[in-house]
């Protein structure tokens, strides 16, 4: 599997880690009524689409920069990859 | 006082030196180095001081050659600078003065090892030890890669044959060996 790495262009899965979910960067709000309850969904629910889905991989061997990575988990085929950083910066996060 | 006298990363009280017909392998203990990461919100500033510091920022994938600092890029907004030791033991305090709080410096110098890679042969060895496409590389790319299962800098430097390796200094005899294993892999 080659990763088109947004910075350096295209490079092999074998310099990548994977983290899963990238709704990992979605933290809950610990001040909300409903903390408890969002928090255990967040550290403990995944959803596992066959399909299109949206993960974070870590450049381990490479810039060390976290991507999100929207692959198709039954073709490996992968229609986007971005800096995580940037992803979370347009959700409104680290401003 | 104490009589205390340094030694290099391979342990002996002069740089090692492996000469090859093809291919001279020297470990180079004359660098000092630093890393500077830009700070949130201030990566603008950042780089008005880098460029001020090397003549360039350096772009992803490459180095910048400056007099006497220079640098290349590691990751997004994140540098590593070098500079001769001889000079510039205190790099990293410069640094810190000159970025004023817009970069967060660390200093380096006693985390890496660097070998000079100089010869015929560089590009043959380089493809022994690592999964970076060595004969595309146009000079002054550097990149990040796996040297055996070391994350090590290559740097491919001015003159046709030179490539520079930073690697853990903990781990400078493995590195050393590896590189030694794919010289004479190749001799």
């Amino acid at each position: 599997m080659i990763i088109e790495h947004p910075l350096l262009g295209p490079r092999d899965a074998a310099e990548f880690t994977y983290l899963g979910d990238a709704r990992l960067i979605d933290r809950p709000d610990w001040q909300s009524e409903t903390a408890a309850h969002d928090f255990f969904e967040y550290g403990y629910l995944r959803d596992n689409p066959a399909g299109w889905h949206q993960e974070l991989w870590f450049h381990e061997a490479g810039d060390r920069s976290w991507l999100v990575i929207t692959r198709n988990t039954v073709t490996h085929e992968i229609s986007k990859v971005e800096l995580a950083r940037d992803v979370a910066r347009s959700r409104g996060r680290s401003k | 006082m104490h009589d205390l006298k340094t030694i290099t990363a391979l342990g002996g009280s002069e740089p090692r030196t492996d000469t090859f017909p093809h291919i001279t392998i020297s470990e180079n203990d004359g660098l000092a180095l630093a890393s500077v990461a830009a700070r949130l919100g201030s990566e603008d500033e950042c780089n008005k001081h880098m460029q001020d510091l090397l003549g360039a920022v350096p772009a992803p994938g490459q180095a910048v050659l400056g007099e006497p600092e220079s640098g290349f890029w590691m990751g997004p907004d994140q540098w590593m600078i070098e500079a001769p030791k001889e000079t510039h033991e205190l790099l990293a305090d410069d640094l810190k003065d000159r970025f004023t709080g817009c970069a967060s410096v660390t200093e380096q110098s006693g985390a890496w090892v660097c070998f000079d890679l100089v010869g015929a042969g560089m590009e043959d060895v380089t493809e022994r030890l690592c999964a970076v496409p060595i004969r595309k590389m146009q000079t002054l790319e550097a990149r990040r890669t796996i040297i055996h299962q070391l994350g090590c800098f290559v740097i491919r430097h001015t003159g046709a044959d030179h490539l520079r390796v930073i690697g853990p200094r903990a781990s400078a005899g493995t590195l050393h060996h590896a590189l030694m294993t794919a010289a004479e892999s190749t001799a």
